[in-house]
């Protein structure tokens, strides 16, 4: 990404962002509500385009690259009356693979059903995506990106309305899809940082990137209201640098 | 009412009522999940424009609207596609120049009273064989495409941008959908006249929706819905000698509250009373 700006109705949302993100990376990108994170994920899956600046996602532009990447929209409640069962969601996720005309292959069947185990949501395969919670729906919309067989993963807040078990289960296998494709996820949420990502970014208008798995003074003073939940996870971890006179 | 059966415009008004319910099944539930009811309203109603062109220019009005309503689909499908935010309002404003249009040129048209009555409220009765003719190979139509792209109108309909996403050309498919839309309105425009369009698209899908577990049942669903309302309606109108559009919409719109109540009690019996 290089030079990107991106305006709305003449507001500006996101101003001069450039970076790169290596093969192979996990980036957690963190910033205040409204700070421009899920257009910044829109912009690079090709859904929006930007004012001005090159986007290149693995080599290609945006809407070139569709098919290779994964998406995990942040999990609204929009359209939950739709008739439409956890199954057939989650197949659509091989639309990716799958050709225009003709209904899944043999070979799709097989893909989805373990993606739905993976999520424990399985059992609940012949439900309607409307009767489940908040959280259960959110593991739904994981497995069907994972079944898009993504080289490059785009999560917005994955872990939002999940339970605090199922939200380690979540990153423990993001970190194992991490072997093969690279991953890029919003979170509000230090204690992933920490032990998960690789990089990251804070993202309020114009963005900072670090990489490592670590915030910066910079980024703090940038969005000092980053919601980050500091004292969450108990376990005393180093998220923010040493202070140097200590 | 099996003695109406030997006149020819009811055996007619019949195969009218079942061919056009059966893509106001399918197109109506992706109407209605696609939440572009008020277009569809737009569509109809600026299809009148073509109704006045045609007895304009002389040829078959229901041509004209055919033409008119594809015309602006498209204008309004590519309108809502590059500014969403401001797509209501353009979609308002040609639905009426549509109607002022059709106006004036039935105005226009010398020496020629137009019962205008029979396209704003249908004359279900007064379809011809050649009509029918016409409504079979676009019922086919309509099928054949839901059919081959289902799994795509589904991801559409349920995730325009995830759809996007995996690579579903949803630009192409939403203008084919709004196409589709516009040839199955002028057909209805037939049955229940241009201003009931909207009741006998939605209704059923909407009645159906709550029944069915995924978009093709709903379909299939509000299809037989649509035919139980048409051929109902089309009896009483009948029995009662009243004008069959309207009979048909009322129908429809008693089985719409039906619905509405059954939902009520079915919440009340399943939820336990809240204890105050």
């Amino acid at each position: 990404m290089n030079g990107v700006w991106f305006s709305y109705d003449k507001t500006s949302i996101l101003e001069d962002i450039s970076f790169t993100l290596k093969q192979g990376d996990f980036l957690g990108m963190i910033g205040p509500n409204g700070g421009g994170k899920t257009t910044l994920l829109k912009l690079l899956l090709g859904i929006l385009k930007p004012d001005r600046g090159h986007i290149r996602v693995l080599g290609e532009a945006p809407h070139r690259a569709r098919r290779r990447v994964g998406y995990v929209p942040q999990n609204t409640d929009l359209n939950n009356t739709f008739p439409v069962s956890v199954m057939d969601v989650t197949s659509m996720g091989r639309l990716a693979r799958s050709r225009m005309g003709k209904g899944f292959s043999s070979q799709d069947r097989p893909v989805v059903e373990e993606a739905l185990h993976k999520v424990g949501m399985w059992d609940r395969r012949n439900t309607p995506i409307g009767k489940l919670s908040g959280g259960q729906r959110q593991r739904v919309l994981i497995a069907r990106a994972l079944v898009t067989e993504p080289e490059m993963l785009f999560l917005d807040e994955p872990t939002a309305k999940v339970d605090p078990e199922f939200e380690n289960n979540i990153y423990d296998f993001l970190k194992e899809l991490n072997r093969q494709a690279t991953i890029m996820t919003i979170t509000h949420d230090v204690g992933v940082i920490s032990r998960y990502v690789k990089s990251v970014a804070c993202v309020n208008r114009t963005l900072i990137y670090h990489e490592e798995p670590r915030i910066t003074h910079e980024m703090l003073d940038m969005a000092y209201e980053c919601p980050v939940d500091l004292v969450a996870h108990g376990i005393p971890h180093r998220v923010l640098p040493h202070h140097e006179n200590h | 009412m099996w003695e109406a059966l030997q006149y020819d415009f009811m055996r007619n008004a019949l195969l009218a009522g079942l061919l056009v319910s059966i893509s106001c099944g399918i197109i109506g539930s992706l109407v209605v999940v696609n939440r572009i009811v008020f277009m569809s309203g737009g569509i109809a109603h600026a299809a009148f424009g073509g109704v006045g062109l045609g007895f304009f220019c002389g040829f078959s009005p229901f041509l004209g609207a055919a033409i008119f309503a594809s015309g602006v689909s498209l204008i309004m499908g590519v309108v809502s596609l590059k500014s969403k935010h401001r797509a209501d309002t353009i979609i308002g404003v040609l639905w009426a120049i549509g109607m002022a249009v059709g106006i004036i040129l039935i105005d226009l048209t010398p020496g020629y009273h137009v019962d205008l009555m029979s396209y704003l409220f249908g004359s279900i009765l007064a379809v011809p064989a050649t009509d029918l003719w016409l409504m079979l190979p676009l019922d086919g139509f309509i099928l054949l495409v839901v059919l081959l792209f289902y799994k795509e109108f589904v991801a559409l309909s349920y995730d325009e941008q995830f759809a996007f996403v995996v690579g579903v050309p949803v630009k192409t498919l939403y203008l084919l959908l709004l196409g589709m839309t516009a040839l199955s309105i002028v057909m209805i425009i037939r049955v229940v006249g241009l201003i009931l369009v909207i009741a006998l698209l939605t209704i059923p899908p909407f009645i159906a929706e709550k029944y069915t577990r995924s978009l093709g049942q709903m379909m299939v669903l509000s299809s037989i819905l649509s035919i139980c309302f048409t051929l109902s309606g089309l009896w009483l109108s009948y029995a009662f000698d009243l004008t069959s559009g309207a009979t048909i919409i009322l129908v429809a719109g008693v089985g719409f509250f039906i619905s509405l109540v059954l939902d009520f009690l079915k919440r009340k019996r399943t939820s336990p009373g809240v204890k105050l």
